[in-house]
């Protein structure tokens, strides 16, 4: 890949989570849309940043840009509603929500919207293996690619659990929001058993030939610890965090030079890294 | 993958200038950023090189020892940050961002993994003593 291109697509990745999470608020929920969207703007990233050089706040240019086409198809939709005269009510009082929201959204905090973001990829309506999907496509910012070779399945497979998954979101009518009261740690835990689940798929690597994918127990550590500072009341979430840290620090002694799986009982402790343990026990 | 940004001096630093309580607001609010994202690992800034001193190890054992400042600026280090990132590319989308002042650079370098030791310590031995040691420096500096 042209170097141009991969700084792109880096600074893209970094902004992926923020930009889905403030379109699907923006598009009431709707995450396939808010995914599209947010493709839209890499797109227009791409065609402009390798002359103009990439903009000094990226995440607010693509944000924009996003932004600018979500009120192109809410013009759009409005005037063939009047040609076609089946301007509902319903559908009326949905777009002047829209309008409010461009200015909402201009003050709202971002972390909202990403712990909202992550509630909805981890809703227990969905499937263990679509919320694992969705939470790593839509949060963890991988690509359909990314997600399938991780898990040992096609990426037709990958972009159909993804697909059906928005369309599940989409069709209950779940609400774009952070739970509250009760539900909310009933919620949490479905969050932490997705993160906990990557984590583990990584570690343990059931479905592969590799016999431990690190890449995966990092991305599962990049999510806790974003989760983490989102909910920072919430002990669960740090306590899953420290669990990782001490499991992801036994990687090193886990395998031989070359690759070979050394048993639990036979890991020299001595190897486990120590960063990671003493990070744990500072908490 | 974790990288070290090395962040180079220049006259200010040299200097002791202390950033402005705008500038240091303005890079608290970036590696709270960072923090938020996951990345940020450690992060530390260096006094200026008139308060160190150099050794250098000649032939026969003899050291000779230079004390600080030392002229050659663009060589020096103000300051560094440890980031956990998925690529080089990734730790530059980042760090692009840092709010360094006009003229002011960065340098990004990868670092080791256990694993990369292997051939040169193919029995782990070595790692493992190395181990020992930062779990040692990690209990006498209450990390553990």
């Amino acid at each position: 890949m042209e170097e141009a291109q991969r700084r792109i697509e880096a600074v893209f990745r970094i902004e992926w989570a923020r930009l889905v999470a403030g379109l699907a608020r923006f598009v009431h929920g709707d995450l396939g849309t808010a995914e599209e969207l947010a493709q839209d703007a890499l797109v227009a990233a791409l065609e402009t940043w390798p002359q103009d050089g990439i903009p000094r706040e990226p995440g607010a240019w693509l944000m924009q840009v996003a932004k600018n086409r979500a009120l192109k198809r809410i013009d759009r939709q409005k005037r063939w509603e009047k040609k076609e005269a089946e301007l509902t009510r319903a559908m009326e009082d949905r777009q002047e929500c829209s309008a409010d929201a461009i200015e909402e959204a201009a003050d709202d905090d971002v972390g909202d919207d990403l712990l909202r973001l992550i509630f909805a990829s981890c809703h227990p309506i969905l499937s263990a293996e679509s919320r694992v999907a969705l939470t790593l496509r839509v949060v963890g910012g991988l690509t359909t690619e990314e997600i399938a070779s991780a898990f040992l399945i096609s990426e037709a497979t990958a972009a159909q659990r993804i697909v059906r998954a928005k369309k599940t979101l989409a069709e209950s009518g779940a609400a774009f929001e952070v739970p509250r009261g009760r539900e909310l740690a009933e919620r949490l835990s479905s969050v932490l058993e997705v993160i906990y689940f990557v984590f583990n798929e990584g570690y343990v690597a059931t479905a592969g030939g590799e016999w431990m994918r690190p890449a995966l127990c990092e991305d599962a550590l990049r999510l806790g610890r974003i989760l983490a500072e989102l909910v920072p009341n919430e002990a669960e979430a740090h306590g899953l965090v420290a669990l990782m840290e001490i499991q992801a620090s036994r990687i090193d002694a886990r395998t031989l030079p070359d690759g070979t799986p050394i048993p639990l009982f036979e890991q020299n402790r001595a190897r486990w890294d120590r960063f990671s343990s003493s990070a744990v026990c500072a908490l | 993958m974790k990288f070290i940004v090395l962040g180079h001096a220049n006259k200010d630093t040299e200097a002791g200038v202390l950033p402005s309580p705008e500038e240091f607001d303005k890079m608290g609010k970036f590696v709270e950023e960072l923090v938020k994202a996951g990345v940020f690992v450690a992060g530390e800034g260096l006094l200026p090189s008139s308060k160190g001193a150099r050794i250098t190890f000649g032939s026969g054992g003899k050291t000779s020892i230079k004390n600080g400042p030392f002229t050659e600026s663009k060589e020096l280090i103000a300051g560094f940050s440890i980031i956990q990132v998925k690529s080089l590319d990734e730790a530059i989308a980042w760090m692009s961002r840092t709010p360094s002042p006009e003229g002011s650079s960065l340098e990004i370098r990868q670092l080791f993994s256990d694993e990369d030791f292997a051939p040169v310590d193919p029995t782990g031995d070595l790692r493992e003593h190395d181990a020992k040691l930062r779990e040692q420096a990690a209990k006498q500096h209450g990390n553990s």
